[in-house]
């Protein structure tokens, strides 16, 4: 599903954010990337999207060849990954409804399957009373849950979250956690960046630890 | 895009104009004022071309012949006269017309006997001339000196310079009104690559989240596109309607108040101004309208 090899990446500024890392991800995995502050975890998510380009290196994602996905066939190539932020980053003039409503429309959605999919992606991550409220009426936890639902709603095969619950509670974090959890389990692969070791300890999936831009660890959840 | 996503597209570029309405009224303004002053010069234009058309149609060089000139001479000038590329048309007006048309023009019929009391003895027998009308005024001087050059020539007389006034005013008003046109069209290209940049610094976070979720770049610039060319349009059908009420206002005044000058003043009828002036105003406001958000696009939404 998300295979890297060997893949490196420096910035122009000089920095080698990611060096050399290779690792494997299965259909239907759920993975966590954990590691400190500037070990190069969103520079790995911004490889998987296509908004960088590796100095060396091959991403395969999907069975597509990174390298080969042209300028213009990327976002074709992202609508099969959902992502979420730390910082949800929601319309702040749209409701909730319209939030979800946006990711369909601007990839060309029919308003019939639009009007069907949003209230059950809705239903699902539990906000379908709420769909008429705004971000700034919701808690961070509602709000992260509205850009999940974002994510999921045009279908993708694998969710990439960097941080999603960076800015959330205990409660909260544990919440969306185990929205992630289930949506795994629904078969769709995710992968976690996070800094939230409690949570990562206690749900036993498989870690992978990133050091200075190179895999220090992997291991599957005991 | 489906139609759906069209008109997603359109709300969307009619919101960045509402939502910039300061920008977006700036740019509307200019191009209001690029495209009015357009349609103002058009007209004086093309109501100053009628004009020196008429004027030059009532233009004659009149030949006099010298004393005792000989029919040949006289045929040999007319072949001079009609070998000119810019003679038009050309008559020959023998004593006895000329006679006719002076009792006609300023004796009139209540001076009829003034006329009969010369009978025969018609006192314009050296009137016997031709009447030459030119295709282009500004030849004028030089059919002149080549007539005096001809054998046989005594007098050439040239009407009024009237039509070679007005074609002069006429070049020096084009020459402004293009100049004001090209600096207003520039003001308003830079002020619509204004707003349409203000509209997409403020969806900044939009366009990235529609990018990250698969947007195409047509999606996602379709929204600015619409509103340079909605500026473009609103901009343009403003001055058209201005145009078209001060246009039938004026020409009802002057009607009104100068129907004395006669033919001197006959406006060209407003249809056939808008004939031209609106398909070229519209082409003008959405050309503007796309060509200022399109270089902004290019510029800023590097997809
Ligand atoms: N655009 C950039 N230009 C230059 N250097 C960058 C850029 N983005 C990140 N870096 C550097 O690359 C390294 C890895 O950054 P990255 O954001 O991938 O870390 P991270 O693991 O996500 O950190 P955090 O946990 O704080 O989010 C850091 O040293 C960072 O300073
Ligand atoms: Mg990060």
């Amino acid at each position: 599903m998300i295979k890297l090899d060997k893949v490196s990446k420096t910035y122009e500024a000089g920095v080698q954010a990611v060096r050399d890392l290779s690792l494997h991800i299965m259909p239907g995995e759920f993975v966590f990337v954990v590691g400190d502050s500037g070990s190069g975890k969103s520079t790995l998510i911004k490889l998987l999207l296509k908004e960088l380009t590796p100095t060396s290196g091959r991403i395969v994602v999907n069975g597509k060849d990174l390298a080969g996905v042209k300028h213009k066939q990327i976002p074709e190539y992202r609508r099969k990954i959902g992502v979420v932020f730390q910082d949800f980053r929601l319309l702040q003039d749209r409701n909730v409804y319209d939030n979800v409503a946006f990711a369909m429309r601007v990839v060309d959605s029919a308003p019939r399957e639009i009007k069907k999919r949003v209230p059950h992606v809705l239903s699902l991550v539990g906000l379908q009373p709420k769909y008429r409220a705004l971000p700034k009426q919701l808690s961070g936890g509602e709000q992260q849950r509205v850009a999940i639902a974002r994510a999921l709603v045009n279908n993708p095969k694998i969710i990439l979250a960097d941080e999603p619950t960076g800015n959330l509670d205990g409660n909260n974090a544990w919440e969306i956690m185990r929205l992630l959890d289930e949506i795994n389990q629904r078969g769709t692969t995710v992968v976690v960046v996070t800094h939230n070791m409690e949570i990562v300890r206690s749900m036993r999936k498989r870690v992978i630890t990133i050091k200075k831009g190179m895999v220090t660890g992997d291991e599957e959840g005991m | 895009m489906r139609l759906s996503s069209l008109l997603y597209n359109f709300k969307q570029g009619l919101l960045n104009i509402w939502r910039n309405k300061m920008f977006s009224l700036a740019s509307i303004a200019t191009m209001t004022a690029c495209i009015f002053l357009f349609g103002v010069f058009y007209s004086i234009g093309i109501n100053f071309n009628s004009m020196v058309k008429a004027a030059e149609e009532g233009v004659a060089v009149t030949v006099y012949f010298e004393e005792n000139c000989s029919q040949d001479i006289i045929d040999a000038i007319g072949k001079a006269i009609e070998s000119r590329p810019e003679v038009l048309r050309y008559k020959f007006v023998s004593a006895d017309d000329a006679w006719a048309s002076f009792q006609q023009e300023y004796l009139g019929d209540e001076h009829a006997s003034v006329a009969e009391s010369f009978a025969d003895d018609n006192p314009l027998a050296d009137a016997a001339n031709y009447e030459i009308y030119l295709n282009d005024v500004s030849k004028q001087t030089a059919l002149v000196d080549f007539l005096y050059e001809q054998d046989g020539v005594r007098e050439v007389h040239q009407s009024e310079d009237v039509a070679r006034t007005l074609t002069d005013f006429n070049k020096l008003i084009s020459g402004i009104s293009v100049g004001v046109i090209i600096i207003l069209i520039a003001v308003a290209v830079f002020l619509i690559n204004n707003t349409v940049t203000v509209g997409i610094s403020v969806r900044s976070e939009e366009i990235a989240i529609m990018k990250y979720i698969g947007a195409k770049d047509a999606f996602v610039r379709a929204p600015f596109l619409v509103e340079g060319v909605t500026i473009g349009a609103i901009g343009s059908i403003i001055p058209l309607v201005l145009m078209y009420f001060l246009y039938s206002s004026i020409m009802n005044y002057v009607a009104g108040r100068f129907s004395a000058l006669g033919s001197m003043f006959t406006f060209v009828p407003i249809a056939d101004v808008f004939k031209v002036l609106l398909p070229v105003s519209m082409v003008l406001g959405l050309g503007i309208g796309f060509i200022g958000s399109r270089l902004t696009i290019i510029r800023h939404l590097k997809v």
